[in-house]
């Protein structure tokens, strides 16, 4: 299978790698997939409790390089957005972006997911 | 161990796929391309005696590797249509006597369709488990066998993870039982010792393709005595091949498949001993430099060029990524059409996770040592690039049972 450049870019220099302290109040902290399934996603943001915009994105994926450059991608784009804009980001983005080919459009799913899911984390400890 | 040696990237190790054709194959095939091309059935010119000569040499080196007689080779396009060939065509033979077949859930594809198409078709068809290590236990072998059994097939090596079946066994129970035993040792023949009267084999499937010769030719042996093997043709058509088997011959393909089984029995001694050695070197220098690898299938009984790998908390496919240069297979869902993690490995009971994290490596014939440290270095690098990278790697290390995590493998909706 042929990967497109912006795929095998995100996965020779995958950004935003590591991992935030998932009990801080500021970090929300989504993990999507199963390892059964071949895809696991962990995405963390850290947002401003004044202006609500994240200021710093973590990404760890266990999956194929589409998976790893969906979740790179995803993390370069909610930095600097609001929350509310960081969900307005949808997975159709993501595909083509990245130009994932139709085998491949789950990993965008997830790593829409897993935006959801750290925002979502992150309302739960601050509301 | 020096791995500085120069290496021709890319580094082909994935021979249980296909190998490379032999150069002595290709020259022995080269004049039955040109000069000489007559049809091996026309029995009324020099130009199809000639032609006959060559089939009927190749036909006997097929038969001197596995301790067969040149009548009792049946030539075929290869082994999908060998085990067709031996399972359909005993089935329909042998309707009368029972409609029992019994075969195993790791075989290839092309053995399992073939099963399946006849439980549509009346059959029964039991698929035996495997053990952890790959292999089927001869006691379910035997308790699974009824007076309705015609036909056990069970392969001699597989393709996935290299493991070779106690085949003897199973073949001596079968003939105490009187049940034909068909076994597709593509992967097996030419590779390790494989005799059909010694390993009591009434029909075996081979393939020239893996044992470096050409593609789209293969051989059926079918025994002729101790008991004669009858088979229904599942082609009509000339009546080639004692009728088993129409169409007219390959004549080139036969050549190179006879060469590939002559220079597979001339070199196996030697040959085997040298892929042993590469393979143990390239499992000690991954397993020593990574934790959490392991080796899929029994390590006693298997390929001497063959090794099957899980990587825990890395996906196979973003490991081929970082490795493309080192032409190997993986069990990942990613990498196979259906979406589905290997069923071979998915069978030996490891869950889903190691299957998607496998990689097999097939050394073969071609294979060097200075390649075995090139690639056993380059997967311990992205193996441990990858790792930085996966969270499961980050909870292993935390000391979390990813067994006990609840996962949210559904779409998260808010």
């Amino acid at each position: 299978m042929a990967y497109s450049e912006k795929v095998l870019d995100h996965y020779t220099h995958p950004r935003n790698v590591g991992t935030m302290d998932k009990n801080a109040d500021e970090v929300g902290t989504g993990l999507v997939g199963a390892p059964e399934c071949g895809d696991v996603m962990k995405l963390q943001i850290k947002v401003n409790p004044e202006t609500k915009i994240i200021e710093d994105a973590k990404f760890k994926t266990f999956g194929c390089g589409s998976a790893i450059a969906s979740s790179s991608l995803a993390t370069e784009w909610v930095k600097g957005k609001t929350v509310d804009e960081a969900l307005q980001i949808r997975n159709t983005d993501i595909v083509k972006e990245l130009s994932l080919p139709p085998v491949k459009i789950h990993c965008s799913v997830l790593a829409e997911d897993a935006i959801r899911a750290a925002i979502s984390d992150w309302k739960k400890k601050n509301n | 161990m020096a791995s500085d040696e120069a290496v021709k990237l890319p580094i082909y190790m994935d021979n249980h796929a296909t190998t490379r054709t032999d150069p002595r194959v290709l020259e022995a095939m080269l004049p039955y391309f040109g000069e000489i091309y007559g049809n091996a059935a026309s029995r009324n010119h020099e130009f199809g005696w000639i032609a006959e000569q060559a089939v009927d040499a190749g036909r006997e080196q097929v038969a001197k590797l596995i301790g067969a007689t040149a009548k009792e080779i049946v030539i075929t396009s290869g082994a999908t249509e060998c085990n067709n060939l031996a399972i359909k065509g005993v089935a329909e033979m042998y309707r009368e006597k029972g409609n029992h077949i019994i075969t195993e859930v790791t075989e290839h594809k092309c053995v399992l369709d073939t099963c399946k198409r006849l439980e549509k078709h009346g059959f029964r068809v039991t698929y035996l488990p495997v053990k952890t290590d790959g292999l089927i236990d001869l006691n379910q072998l035997s308790d699974a066998m009824t007076d309705d059994t015609i036909l056990v097939s069970i392969m001699a090596a597989n393709n996935e993870i290299g493991i070779l079946q106690p085949i003897r066994e199973i073949g001596k129970l079968c003939h105490e039982k009187g049940v034909l035993f068909h076994s597709d040792a593509a992967q097996a023949a030419g590779k390790v010792p494989f005799n059909v009267i010694e390993d009591n084999v009434d029909l075996a499937s081979i393939s020239a393709h893996k044992i470096y010769g050409p593609k789209g030719v293969g051989a059926l042996y079918v025994r002729r005595r101790n008991p004669r093997v009858q088979l229904v043709a599942q082609m009509d058509g000339g009546g080639h091949e004692r009728g088993m088997r129409s169409g007219t011959l390959n004549v080139p393909g036969i050549v190179g498949l006879g060469k590939a089984c002559e220079i597979a029995q001339q070199d196996m001694a030697e040959e085997s001993k040298r892929l042993l050695a590469m393979r143990e070197s390239l499992r000690e220098q991954i397993t020593s430099q990574l934790d959490e690898v392991y080796i899929n299938g029994s390590m006693e009984h298997r390929l001497p060029g063959s090794l099957n790998i899980s990587f825990a908390y890395v996906e196979g496919e973003s490991l081929l990524m970082g490795i493309s240069d080192i032409a190997v297979s993986s069990g990942s869902a990613c990498t196979s059409a259906t979406l589905e993690p290997s069923y071979v490995l998915k069978a030996l009971g490891a869950g889903d996770e190691l299957a998607h994290s496998s990689i097999r490596f097939g050394l073969g014939r071609f294979n060097t040592q200075a390649e075995v440290n090139y690639v056993a270095t380059k997967i311990v690098d992205v193996v441990k690039r990858l790792r930085e990278l996966s969270p499961l790697y980050e909870m292993h290390k935390e000391g979390i049972d990813l067994s006990k995590v609840k996962w949210a493998a559904e779409p998260v909706n808010h």
